[in-house]
């Protein structure tokens, strides 16, 4: 029943949110602005995590893959794919989750414990949409762009740890890039990533905007904005693969 | 001219305001005091729409505002400043934006006429050469200030203020008293006021309202107070050594 009562308070959010604005000015220049702490502000994670992940799937996949019958270009086509497929979409946005989520999370919640959504209320701006808003446009042009800097750095770090170890020549690292790529999986990707940044934009700023109490509300509505973020990113991984990939 | 009549309101069962009626003329100050959990603030937030009353009416100048739509309520709630208690002020914005934001928000001014207004404002209320600082950076009364310049900066017809004056040292306590006393003067507004300080209604309460219970015990003139005869209003006016050593002499 919970289950029940927590949708339809974040559909009369959603409601709120997706409303005329007061002033067209004023949420284009709050756009602006989660643009950058949004996206720009992710953009340093994204990219150690993906090159390193791509060193180490580049290392795994060179060492496990020794086989006179398979060939060693195989190690640069898995990582382009596993990159492609599942980590720049899924486990990025499993490590946005914990980082965008809960800093929206925390930040909405505090506004609404110290009266700052109210104050907004009373001067009649809608809060939700305004609030919201920015943040999810922000998301939805940033986050795709996420996943194509996440690929490619993921790429370049295999390559990297190519060169410096040997596992694989760079001539057959190369070669398996470009072997057998499909772009449908570039969309595949992107559509994920539409769909992950709608979910962990709107899901912590849902459990932002009702936390009621003090400090310790905060904290709680940010872990809850977290895991209810990861588990809908998982089932929503699920159907659009199902979906899209078979 | 605000206008309740027979509010009532309730969380999870328990009654918070039971049947309240009254009347808040512009141009004075109208004083809601009582102790802590008395339903005040619950009141005030209600008058505002923050809270949903579960009974009776509120009318803003004849507009009625429960069962109005989101969208008249915008257009109501638009001739409406509010001093919040922490002063809300949005802490990611400087002094000078906090401000202006509702210029922004509402008002087809030039830039220049903007920030004409906002210094304007600032200045009225005694803040100046902190423009550029962020609400964490200056004193509480500071902020309880800059929340007033912000409240006022749209002329608003109604100002509502919850406990402007706690944690705040006498002095300035006093003088944000005077300073939204003069500011309703000025701008002729219908200015409501929570606390439960007596200073605040000695000095400035032109209309005082005693809730008790979620319910209106007692109403009237400051020059009345201490000759009420209602044993609950008595308890609480002299509740401190200084009021009754004050009525004595």
């Amino acid at each position: 029943m919970k289950l029940f009562f927590h949708f339809g308070r974040y559909l009369y959010l959603m409601g709120k949110v997706f409303t005329r604005p007061e002033k067209g000015a004023m949420y284009i220049r709050q756009t602006f602005r989660e643009l950058l702490f949004i996206g720009l502000d992710s953009l340093g994670i994204v990219a150690v995590v993906s090159v390193f992940m791509g060193a180490v799937l580049t290392l795994q996949v060179g060492i496990n893959f020794v086989h006179p019958l398979i060939p060693n270009y195989l190690v640069g086509l898995t990582v382009r794919d596993t990159m492609i497929l599942e980590f720049s979409s899924t486990i990025i946005c499993l490590i946005l989750a914990g980082k965008v989520g809960s800093n929206i999370a925390s930040e909405i919640g505090t506004m609404r414990i110290t009266e700052q959504i109210d104050a907004l209320e009373i001067m009649g701006v809608n809060s939700a949409s305004y609030l919201i808003m920015p943040k999810l446009i922000a998301s939805l042009l940033f986050f795709p762009l996420l996943t194509l800097v996440s690929t490619i750095l993921g790429v370049l770090g295999g390559l990297a740890v190519s060169i410096a170890t040997g596992v694989v020549t760079i001539h057959d690292y190369i070669d398996g890039l470009h072997l057998f790529f499909n772009p449908f999986y570039i969309s595949y990707s992107l559509v994920k990533m539409v769909f992950f940044a709608l979910v962990i934009t709107t899901v912590s700023a849902y459990h932002g905007y009702f936390t009621f109490g003090g400090a310790l509300e905060v904290g709680k509505s940010s872990t809850r904005a977290v895991v209810s973020s990861i588990i809908l990113i998982l089932i929503l991984n699920l159907i659009i693969t199902q979906l899209m990939l078979t | 001219m605000i206008r309740i009549e027979n509010i009532h309101k309730k969380f999870a069962d328990k009654p918070v305001l039971n049947g309240i009626s009254c009347e808040f003329a512009p141009g004075q100050t109208n004083l809601i005091i009582g102790r802590s959990g008395s339903g005040k603030t619950v009141l005030l937030k209600s008058v505002v729409g923050l809270h949903e009353v579960d009974r009776g009416s509120i009318s803003y100048d004849g507009e009625e505002f429960v069962n109005a739509g989101a969208k008249k309520r915008r257009q109501i709630r638009r001739q409406v400043g509010m001093v919040f208690q922490g002063g809300a002020l949005f802490t990611s914005e400087s002094v000078e934006n906090n401000v202006r934001f509702p210029l922004e928000m509402f008002s087809d001014l030039s830039k220049q006429d903007k920030q004409k207004r906002v210094n304007e404002c600032l200045e009225r209320v005694g803040v100046e050469d902190v423009n550029d600082a962020f609400p964490s950076e200056i004193s509480g009364g500071m902020q309880k200030r800059v929340a007033i310049a912000r409240a006022i900066v749209l002329n608003p017809r109604y100002l509502f203020c919850d406990e402007p004056n706690s944690g705040l040292d006498p002095r300035t306590a006093i003088r944000i008293d005077e300073l939204i006393h003069e500011i309703t003067l000025e701008y002729n507004m219908t200015t409501i006021i929570n606390t439960h300080d007596m200073n605040s209604v000695m000095q400035i309460g032109d209309h005082i309202i005693y809730l008790h219970e979620g319910k209106k015990w007692w109403e009237g003139e400051k020059s009345e107070i201490f000759d009420t005869g209602n044993k609950q209003f008595n308890d609480f006016v002299f509740a401190s050594e200084m009021t009754k050593k004050l009525v004595k002499s």
